[in-house]
């Protein structure tokens, strides 16, 4: 048990603790953006950013493709949340950058930024040990790094546009291969107006020590944050990427919208971490897949605490033989959030495994949905898929949602889904208590017992901030 | 959907889907809500696959084309079928329908008239007990996908069974019904109705078969009323034609204290889409749904369930089992609705598939939706093969493979039926199971 929790109730109210904790992000800049493509969609928005990217002409035709796919498909709602009718397209703005090309040093980075992130501690956090930083405000990368090392393995860690220009033949062979863009309305928006995001190639057997990490901000009112992000780890070499998102919270609505695509070539691992904290009028909706080859590793590590309403099913393609997928997720759902979050595990090949473990945390008004797709077509062989989801209810008003779907063909496989809902024990709490624990305390220490064994599986100082989290969110809840 | 305009020559050969109501006898008030089931039937669009309650679900093969109403078999027929009415030993009560006719409607040692029941078959009820009918019959919104199809049955309905039990009667021995369906394309309605009085108990099975190996159709909705204190066991055993299209749909409500236990045995039919939904309206409620399904062939079991938990400190329980071979293909989906304010619910649901062969493909949705929070619900689906260590310990016996798949597959299934508090029941389901399994 943690010493600080037995420290006497600060005087400090419980609602202005949340507060404290949502403040942590919730600044704004006065923006000074060279390039704005105003608010609104249509092709001429897609010519715009393009030639301000200066992108080749495939870039152009690939967008605009996109943008009609996007266009013709229609929203999801005959199976998600009709929250999403309240998405205005034609008030979002697609595209705010300065004309600068990322800075390599963090000096060179424009004072009121470079503020905004030292205040979300990027450069502390380098410092320490990460490999390379890339840091993305609005639409483009305004900082990013890589550590001498690292770059000298011959590891390639840039922007999407930069990728995609200066290293055609390693990205133009997957982009939009493991998620086409018309996989859904979201990814096709995204493939139409993608702008920032990491684009990463890790060759043949390097094991990159440190994590690679990304933070992606929303700075300006209306706008929408599409980054495109492709991961390829070539064979036998492992990475992880940890990536972290805020903005500040602003009278309208906003859009994050992101297309995430991991390559784990034969034998080959992958571990992507996500912390979610966007303020809570963003519209999350992610699309997030990986295609694992022979013997390859991929997983998912996936919170979500923030946004009004995330959509996001972190994917595993088991392609090769042996390959391996997990999705680890925690999803905490405060008043007004619906944290709509899952999986999918698609086995194309004898012997695949994947697990999923899912836990979600309702409270207040809030509600969390698990959405999981398990596939085993026939002809396999020694498929195992496990499935576990759990979901804590803390008030009354609370909700939570379970909708798995398992296909199963064949003698030679197997698949296990497990599901409970629960609230916290009243005796827990009450023993807690009885130790000198007062309620919220008591309810924290619960909650975190609850999601521990996942959060565990977080780097250290994301595990140490989940943790603070979960206990500044608890506070307020109780009574 | 595609309606059939081929000229007809006769009202008895019409197809199903152009005839308009089945007003056979029935009086002018019900008539008039046959017209308005109608009305809905035809406003309806059939289902698309991209409804969410048809997922998994190829509905581009389903059609009600060609299907016609059944005629009345013939007295040799008859005669055949009444041999053929084999269900339970020892029976309270039996109604007996061939082609949506009643052929039999016999009571066996105990009068139930006597203590007030009411067992009619359904033309019976609708002529002489309006009031039962206007307060009981398909009062239940069709909320799984199949309202076009329960508003088909709704304007073609003419056999059934009604059984009203009043406050405090226990009926020792169950009433039996046969629905049978007999000729190629014929398509019959069977209705069972369920009202349970105050603290009444009893037990009904319904069993319904195929004359022959011909197609057909069959749309059958079974509703169980279990009013406060009831206890209430149903099972349907169902023996379609492997080529026949069926539909089963079912609303369940159970009051306060009161507990309905339903077995569906699934034999038959080329394609079977069970609904079932069990609307938890009273504290103290118990609702159990159990399935037990053998897919063989190129059989598709269609199976969604619904819990739903209106009322705080009733408890659901459901258990499908599916044992799949050949081509066959199963689909659950099923959900947990805990409504606001149901707190100490306590629900479950679980789906368990034993997958015999290679092409066989079972698809598995259990879901929830919780909006109360002091709660314990859980689920599960499960899907495998047989355990090759089971197997090689029959085999070391001298059990031959094929005979030791049988007893293990057996044994998965049969274990629901122990859920069965008539001894004499669950032996006669273990019995029509090992028939076909044999």
């Amino acid at each position: 048990m943690s010493t600080e929790l037995l420290e006497p109730p600060t005087s400090v109210s419980p609602a202005s603790q949340i507060e404290i904790d949502r403040s942590r992000g919730d600044f704004v800049y006065p923006e000074q953006h060279e390039f704005d493509a105003g608010t609104g969609l249509s092709h001429a928005t897609i010519d715009y950013i393009v030639d301000v990217k200066k992108e080749p002409d495939w870039i152009r035709e690939f967008r605009h493709k996109a943008l009609d796919t996007f266009l013709a498909k229609p929203m999801p709602t005959h199976w998600a949340s009709k929250d999403l009718e309240n998405i205005v397209f034609q008030n979002i703005r697609y595209y705010l950058a300065n004309a600068k090309r990322p800075t390599r040093s963090w000096e060179d980075v424009p004072d009121d930024v470079k503020k905004t992130f030292e205040r979300l501690g990027i450069p502390e956090q380098e410092r320490k040990f990460l490999a390379g930083v890339e840091a993305q405000f609005d639409s483009e990368a305004v900082y990013s790094n890589i550590k001498a090392a690292v770059a000298d393995q011959g590891v390639i860690f840039t922007g999407s546009t930069e990728g995609l220009i200066k290293h055609p033949e390693l990205f133009k062979k997957w982009f939009g291969k493991v998620i086409p863009t018309g996989d859904n309305k979201f990814s096709a928006l995204n493939s139409a107006v993608f702008s920032g995001g990491s684009f990463i190639y890790i060759p043949p057997g390097v094991k990159v020590r440190h994590p690679l990490q990304a933070y992606f901000r929303i700075n300006a009112e209306n706008f929408g944050q599409f980054e495109r992000t492709l991961i390829i780890a070539d064979e036998g070499s492992e990475v992880m990427y940890m990536e972290g998102c805020t903005a500040p919270k602003f009278e309208t609505a906003t859009l994050h919208s992101a297309v995430v695509e991991l390559v784990a070539m034969k034998g080959a691992k992958i571990q992507y971490v996500t912390v979610q904290n966007w303020s809570n009028n963003v519209f999350n909706l992610v699309t997030k897949r990986a295609i694992a080859h022979e013997e390859a590793e991929v997983k998912w590590i996936d919170c979500n605490i923030g946004s009004r309403l995330t959509m996001k099913y972190p994917g595993v393609v088991l392609k090769g033989r042996k390959a391996r997928g997990e999705v680890i997720s925690i999803a905490l759902a405060g008043d007004g959030q619906h944290q709509d979050t899952g999986a999918k595990m698609i086995h194309a090949a004898d012997e695949t495994t994947s697990n999923i473990v899912s836990k979600s945390i309702s409270l207040g008004s809030g509600r969390s949905t698990y959405r999981g797709l398990v596939h085993i077509p026939k002809h396999l062989k020694g498929c195992k898929n496990n499935t576990e989801c759990d979901a804590l209810l803390i008030n009354p008003t609370s909700r939570t949602d379970t909708y798995p779907a398992i296909t199963v063909r064949g003698t030679g496989n197997s698949s296990q889904h497990e599901a409970s809902v629960s609230q916290i024990s009243e005796e827990q709490i009450f023993y807690m208590m009885s130790r000198g624990l007062t309620e919220a305390q008591a309810m924290s220490l619960s909650v975190n017992g609850f999601v521990n064994d996942l959060v565990r599986q977080f780097p250290m100082e994301y595990s140490v901030e989940l943790k603070r989290l979960i206990d500044l969110e608890m506070e307020g809840s109780v009574g | 959907m595609s309606n059939t305009l081929e000229p007809v020559a006769t009202q008895a050969t019409e197809s199903v889907f152009t005839a308009g109501p089945d007003f056979a006898s029935h009086p002018e008030a019900f008539r008039a809500s046959q017209s308005a089931a109608w009305e809905t039937f035809s406003s309806l669009p059939m289902p698309r696959r991209t409804d969410e309650t048809w997922r998994f679900t190829d509905t581009r093969k389903l059609s009600l084309d060609g299907f016609v109403r059944a005629e009345a078999v013939t007295d040799a027929e008859q005669a055949s079928l009444l041999l053929r009415s084999k269900g339970l030993g020892k029976t309270s009560g039996r109604m007996v329908f061939a082609n949506d006719r009643l052929l039999v409607c016999e009571m066996h040692g105990e009068d139930l008239r006597a203590k007030g029941v009411l067992w009619l078959p359904l033309e019976q009820a609708i002529a002489e007990h309006p009031e039962l009918i206007a307060r009981y019959f398909m009062q239940e919104k069709t909320v799984l996908g199949s309202a076009k199809f329960a508003a088909l049955h709704a304007s073609q309905v003419r056999a059934g069974m009604v059984l009203v039990v009043p406050k405090g009667v226990e009926i020792s021995l169950p009433v039996e019904t046969f629905h049978w369906l007999s000729g190629e394309n014929a398509s019959v309605f069977p209705h069972t109705l369920i009202v349970a009085g105050e603290n009444s108990k009893f037990t009904v099975v319904d069993h319904f078969a195929s004359a022959g190996e011909t197609t057909g159709l069959a749309i059958g909705v079974n509703d169980i009323v279990a009013g406060a204190g009831s206890k209430v066991t149903y099972v349907a055993i169902q023996d379609w034609s492997r080529s026949a299209t069926a539909f089963h749909l079912n609303a369940t409500t159970v009051a306060r204290d009161a507990s309905s236990l339903a077995l569906r045995l699934n034999l038959g039919g080329a394609f079977v889409r069970d609904e079932a939904v069990s609307r938890l309206r009273g504290p103290g409620g118990r609702s159990d749904m159990l399935s037990v399904t053998t897919a063989l062939g190129s059989q598709i079991f269609d199976q969604r369930t619904l819990q739903v938990h209106e009322a705080p400190n009733a408890a659901s329980d459901l258990l499908y089992k599916n044992a799949l071979n050949d081509t066959a293909r199963t689909v659950f989906t099923g959900l947990i609705r805990v409504d606001e304010g149901a707190h100490k619910t306590d629900a479950y649901q679980k789906v368990r598939n034993l997958v015999l062969s290679e092409e066989a493909e079972a698809n598995s949705a259990p879901g929830l939706e919780i909006e109360a929070d002091d709660v314990r619900c859980t689920h599960g689906a499960t899907s495998g093969a047989l355990d090759e260590d089971e197997i090689f310990y029959f085999q070391s016996r001298g059990i031959p493979r094929r005979v030791a798949q049988q007893l293990v597959t057996f044994g998965f299934l049969s274990e629901v039926f122990e859920r069965i508090p008539d001894a004499d029941l669950a032996a006669h389901l273990s019995d029509c199971l090992h028939g076909k399994l044999g």
